[in-house]
Parts: C-alpha cells; structure tokens; sequence
C-alpha cells in the first residue's frame, strides 16, 4: 500500500494581523490559529489518492503542543494518523532547521508505517512564506521534488510514476517523475473536503502521536531549532509610506481636468521616456 | 528492541548538516546572480538582480558574477555583461533545455562551491524559489525569501529585508554563520542597469553535473500562457479597481490604455470579483511592477496593492473619494467620477494627437510599442 505523508503547519490567520499604531508591533492577541490554507489542499490530494489507489496517510507538523487541534483537522477530513514534533528545543526554527526535523520526522514514519511513496507539502506558508520548507525536506531525503503542482495527471502505481502540471508565471508545465517525490501543492490542485460525522468522532477521541527530540536518537542538536537556524531577524519595523507632494487638479468640468492633467503630464519628462511627440 | 532495530532502515547520511570543501569563509568573494531564462530568453528580474547585485559588488569592492545554464543560451551570457556581470559562467548543454531541479542546482553547487561567493541573489519566481531552496540545504547555508531591499553593511553581511504579514511589516534577515549568505528577491522592484553593449567581461564555461540518463524527471511539454498580459516590462499601466463597478468598465481603461501605448492592470478586488483575470493583478498577491505612468482609477490604495505600484515614476489618481488613501502616494489627484473623467482624459489625449498629427502630418505620433 502507498504510504502518503503530508506537513501541514498550524499558522495565525494573518489575514486578522493588525499593527498597533503606538509601538509598531504585531498585535497577534486573538489571531484564530488555521491550518494552513495550502497545506489543506496537500492533505486533500492525499486522500483523493487514498480513496483511488489505496493509501496510507500520516499528517506531520512541527510546532506547538496547540498544534494537536490543526492535526485533529487533519484526522476529521480522512488522515490514518497524526504526529506532533514537539519540543521546545525546535523552536524558533528557520526553513533549514524546520527541513532537517521535518525529514527525519519522515524516516521515522517510515521506520513506523513503511517507506514513503510521496511527500506533500503546502506551495507556502501564511506566516513565514517562504516556499523553502518543502525543498528543504526533498534535498534532506534526496528525492525529487515537484513544486507548484496544479494538478496530478495520473499516478501509475505499478510502474511507480506520476505526471504533474506545475503552474509557473508564463505557463503550464507536465513534467514525469519516477516515485518518491515530494510535491507542493496550489490553492488549484483541489477543493479540500469536509469532514465526515465518522471522521469527527474519530478526531474528537484522536489523541496524536508525540515525537520529542527524544525519539530522534541521531538527531544533531546543533541543528535543531534557534541554534540550528542560520538566519537570524535583526529587526522588523512598519515601513514608513513613501511621501509624495500630490498635486490635485482641479477644473471647471471633466474636459478642463482632463486637459489640466495631460498638460501636466506633458511637461513632464514622459513624452521624451515614452516617445510621445 | 531488536524488532526495532530491524525496523530502522540503512540510510545514507543526511545532507545539508555539514559544509562540504573550503569553510574559510574569508576566501568567499562577491556575488553571484543565477539568471532564470526560458528558451533562451532571460526573466526580466535576472538583469534587475545584476543591477542591485552591481551595485552590492561595487560597496563590496568585489567582482559581479552571473550564472547561465540552459541549452544554446551562450547569447545570454554576453547579455550578462551588457546588464553589468564581470565575470560569467556558462553551462551550456542539451539536457539542460529545460529547468529540473537536480541537474540546475548541482551546476549551482560546483559553481558555488569553486568559486566562493560571498553573496547568491536569484529571483523570487516559481523557479527561482525551487531552485534556491534546494541549493541553500545543500550547502548549508541560510535563504532569505522574496526580498525587497537588499543591501551589505561594513561587516559584509548582507542585509535582506522582505516584507511580513500581508506587507505590513518588514523584518531585515542576516546570515552570519555560513557563506554564501542567500537570497531570493522579488521581481519588479530593483532597477536594472542600461543594457550596455560596450561592457566586457569573462565568460567561464562550467560542465553539466549530471549525465543525461541520471535525471529522472521529464519535462513532457511547456504550455504557454497566451494572450496574458506583460504587466512587468509595461511603460505605462491604467488600473482599475472596485470602483469601476463592473466589467464593463475596463473597456474604457482599455482605451486609455490603447492611446498611451500601455496596458490594464487591477486590484485584487476587480480581479476577485471576476471582473477581470487574475494576470492583471497588481500588488502583494500580484504582480510587482514599476511603469514610468501608473493609473490607479477607482482603487482606494490598500498597502497590498501599493506595495506593487509604488514604484512607479508617475502615479495618477482618480477617486471619487478625497480622503482615499492612494492619494497620500500619487503624483497628480483628480477627485471625481472616474466615468467622467476616463473618457475626456482619453479624448484630450486623441485631441491633442490629432492636432500634432495635422501640423506634423509626415510623423504620426502614436507610440512607439516595444
Ligand atoms: C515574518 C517571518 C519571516 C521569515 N523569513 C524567513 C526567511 O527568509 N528564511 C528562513 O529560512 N526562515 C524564515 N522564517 C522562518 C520560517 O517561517 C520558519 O522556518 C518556519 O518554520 C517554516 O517556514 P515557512 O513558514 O516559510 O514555511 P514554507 O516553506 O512557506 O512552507 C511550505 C510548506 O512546508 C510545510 N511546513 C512548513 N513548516 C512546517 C512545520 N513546522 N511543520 C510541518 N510542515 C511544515 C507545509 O506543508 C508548508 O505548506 C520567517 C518567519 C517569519 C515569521
Ligand atoms: C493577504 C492579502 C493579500 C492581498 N493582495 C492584494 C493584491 O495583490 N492586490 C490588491 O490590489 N489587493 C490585495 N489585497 C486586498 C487589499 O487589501 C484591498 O482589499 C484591495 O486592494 C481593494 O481593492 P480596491 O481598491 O479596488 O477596492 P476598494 O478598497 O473597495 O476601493 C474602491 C475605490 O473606488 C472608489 N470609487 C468608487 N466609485 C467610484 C467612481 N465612480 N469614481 C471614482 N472612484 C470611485 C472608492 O472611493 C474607493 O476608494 C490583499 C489583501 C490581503 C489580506
């Protein structure tokens, strides 16, 4: 049977971020705490892959003892099993940090439940994203990495491949790989489903699996969590808006603000950037 | 715990723990821009990366690289030098025609790894992102994402600041432990040098990493987007937002649009309303763009979209409200019915090209479309 792995991250809504004008901070009392948006559609893809092929799915995040209620989410929608890596030692991670806890979370699902066909990720995060987590855990685990996936065209079990459209800036692109593969996924991939009333009585008694750096007896301390994190923010500030002097052209009707304003412009150096005569 | 043992597979070690090869960090100097292309076609953020990488290099006193990898691209690497690199190499081989991962990032590395810069800048695209986070574990090394200023300080640290939060913040990202120190910048905010074809420079060519039959991924084919619109390379933009009320009134954008030679973009609120496609959005969850004349006709200058527009030489607003906050950075503010005023501005344009073109009926003076 196919063993599906999927990282999903549980991040404040930054939708409901708000600055407080008095000490230009992040006012983040109250934030709801989501799982992340695209990491729903990753996890979507797992089981539309499980209800076709056959699969075993096991959900992972990295974070906070909170994070049980994102991965419980998870479980609601169809996951077989949720781990939470969770220990203070991880915190503070950046993208090279979180990769490394990441794979080895996964060769530990692995040793657990079987060898890992597929890895799917989030195309980015709400909070930090940057993208980087999951080519991180690909390069980690040296398998290919298929980013921007915007639909899976087939999966081939038996011969082991899979054919993705990759959405990027200018196109479209169908790429062929040989399996494991690590994809990341867009909001276009899916339409995450609900939960079903068996799955919510199965999340309402779920307890998830704990991992702590206890569990990882190779893991390398020194590269784990805020030690292990080479970047480091040295400062975060609210930009100052850009000043401008505007100009408000006024006029005795739309025709002589019109013309106000192209006169303006004129006499500008435009004409001669723009090659107006 | 024999079972469990049994049970834990033989790996190869993991990579991206260690440095490979020289940690002397002091021998790493300059900065190396990756150019992204596409059938020998450069991304227009690789020659903006040169411009800011040039002008990063120069505050170093140390030599500009660019890297080009692809098939038949060795145009692009004298491209390179016009748009300001001292120093380029060229890995030039069929299997490199299309970007894959594996086969891209180990010419990365080799180059990376043999001639030690202090500094990597790729663009913040699809691929630019895909590519650099796998180099940056390799290494390992710390990745900055979607920057939007960049800058070095005494110390030689780069300083790289993105945006946070829905762009309300900016947080200013450091890597002291490791070398290169990299980033990812967004395209469209840092200004390209003039193409300048007396520049010289070295062209090193670098070999592929991997043999054809070791890459296992193929690219089966490239849809190509058509008919979207080139928001990045346009001199001139006219957007509209929720303002206009419907889509019809991109018609009348559009024509404006038509008479200076430019083209339509939007707000995330015309485009969300399904008024127009989602290729013609400006700002935080769009494009980045920097024209010499930007129209922003009934869009009210939320951050998220300022942040996309702001560069812009000129800014016109036209709002009905005067209190919208899109004034606070636009050049020129016309208070009023953008359906009033669209249309005679277009007209005053026509009017007055009529007139040049009587008095001057040998040069007809619509603009020149690049
Ligand atoms: C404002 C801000 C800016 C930052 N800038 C940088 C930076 O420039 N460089 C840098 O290295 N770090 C940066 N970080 C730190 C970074 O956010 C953390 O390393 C974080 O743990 C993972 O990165 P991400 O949120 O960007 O994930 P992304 O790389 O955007 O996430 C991609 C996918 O990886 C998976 N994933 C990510 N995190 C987890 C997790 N904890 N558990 C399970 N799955 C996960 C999910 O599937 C997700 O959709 C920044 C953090 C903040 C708050
Ligand atoms: C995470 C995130 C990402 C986002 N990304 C983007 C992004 O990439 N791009 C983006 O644009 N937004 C983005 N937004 C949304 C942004 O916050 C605003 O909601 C959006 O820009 C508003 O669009 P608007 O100005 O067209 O609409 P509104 O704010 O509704 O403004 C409409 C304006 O039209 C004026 N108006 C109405 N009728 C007339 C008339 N007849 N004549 C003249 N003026 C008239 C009104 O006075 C008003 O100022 C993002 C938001 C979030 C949270």
């Amino acid at each position: 049977m196919l063993h599906l792995v999927v990282c999903i991250k549980q991040v404040p809504d930054s939708r409901e971020i708000r600055i407080d004008p008095k000490t230009n901070t992040l006012v983040r009392e109250g934030v709801p705490a989501i799982v992340n948006y695209f990491d729903l559609h990753a996890l979507e893809e797992a089981l539309r892959i499980k209800d076709e092929h056959g699969a075993r799915v096991t959900v992972i995040t990295m974070g906070p003892p909170s994070a049980e209620k994102a991965l419980r989410q998870c479980i609601s929608m169809g996951a077989d099993e949720a781990v939470l890596v969770s220990d203070r030692a991880f915190a503070g991670a950046d993208t090279l940090a979180t990769s490394y806890v990441l794979a080895l979370a996964i060769q530990k699902a692995e040793d657990e439940w079987g060898p890992v066909d597929m890895v799917l990720c989030g195309k980015q995060t709400l909070d930090g994203d940057t993208g980087q987590v999951g080519p991180g855990i690909a390069c980690r685990l040296d398998i290919e990495q298929l980013t921007y996936v915007e639909k899976v065209e087939y999966l081939d079990t038996e011969k082991r491949e899979i054919v993705v459209h990759r959405h990027l800036e200018d196109g479209v692109e169908r790429v062929k790989a040989k399996l494991p593969v690590l994809i990341t996924a867009l909001a276009e991939l899916n339409r995450p489903r609900r939960a079903s009333l068996p799955g919510l009585l199965r999340a309402a008694r779920y307890r998830p699996i704990v991992w702590t750096t206890n569990d990882f007896p190779n893991i390398d301390r020194s590269k784990i969590g805020l030690r292990g994190s080479p970047t480091i923010v040295s400062k975060t500030w609210v930009p100052e808006p850009k000043q401008v002097n505007t100009e408000f052209i006024e006029g005795d009707g739309p025709e002589a603000v019109a013309q106000a304003l192209i006169d303006r412009l004129y006499a500008t150096d435009l004409p001669q950037k723009l090659g107006w005569t | 715990m024999a079972e469990k043992e049994q049970k834990e597979r033989k790996r190869k070690p993991m990579v991206g723990l260690q440095p490979e090869g020289d940690v002397d960090w002091s021998s790493y100097r300059g900065v190396l821009v990756v150019v992204e292309q596409r059938a020998g076609k450069a991304k227009s953020v690789s020659w903006q990366l040169l411009g800011q990488g040039r002008r990063l290099a120069d505050k170093l006193e140390a030599p500009l690289m660019a890297l080009v990898i692809g098939s038949n691209v060795s145009h692009l690497a004298r491209e390179a030098i016009y748009y300001g690199a001292d120093r380029v190499f060229l890995c030039d081989s069929p299997e490199l025609e299309n970007y894959r991962t594996r086969p891209y990032s180990r010419v990365c590395l080799h180059v990376i790894r043999t001639y030690k810069p202090e500094i990597v800048l790729m663009g913040a695209t699809y691929t630019g992102r895909d590519l650099a986070g796998a180099i940056a574990t390799h290494l390992p090394t710390g990745l900055t994402a979607d920057s939007t200023q960049l800058d070095v300080d005494d110390e030689r640290l780069l300083l790289a600041s993105r945006p946070a939060f829905s762009e309300k913040m900016l947080a200013t990202i450091l890597c002291k432990q490791f070398k290169p120190q990299m980033a990812t910048a967004r395209a469209g905010v840092f200004e390209a040098l003039p193409r300048d074809e007396s520049r010289t420079g070295e062209i090193i060519p670098v070999p592929p990493q991997m043999k054809p039959e070791e890459i296992t991924t193929e690219v089966l084919e490239f849809l190509e987007a058509t008919g979207k619109v080139n928001l990045e390379d346009a001199d001139v933009i006219v957007a509209g937002g929720r303002g206009l009320g419907g889509p019809g009134a991109f018609r009348l954008l559009q024509d404006l649009a038509d008479e200076l030679g430019g083209v339509v973009g939007a707000s995330r609120a015309a485009v969300d309303l399904g008024w127009i496609g989602h290729d013609h959005q400006i700002g935080q969850t769009g494009a980045t763009v920097r024209p010499k004349l930007y129209f922003a006709i009934g869009i009210s200058g939320a951050i998220q979209h300022v942040v996309g527009m702001q560069n812009a030489t000129y800014i016109v607003a036209i709002n009905k409200d005067p209190e919208a906050p899109i004034f606070k950075i636009a050049n020129y503010g016309i208070v009023g019915d953008l359906f009033q005023i669209v249309p005679a501005i277009t007209n005053a344009i026509r009017q007055r090209k009529a007139a040049k073109d009587a008095a001057d009926p040998q040069q007809p003076s619509t603009p020149q479309t690049v």
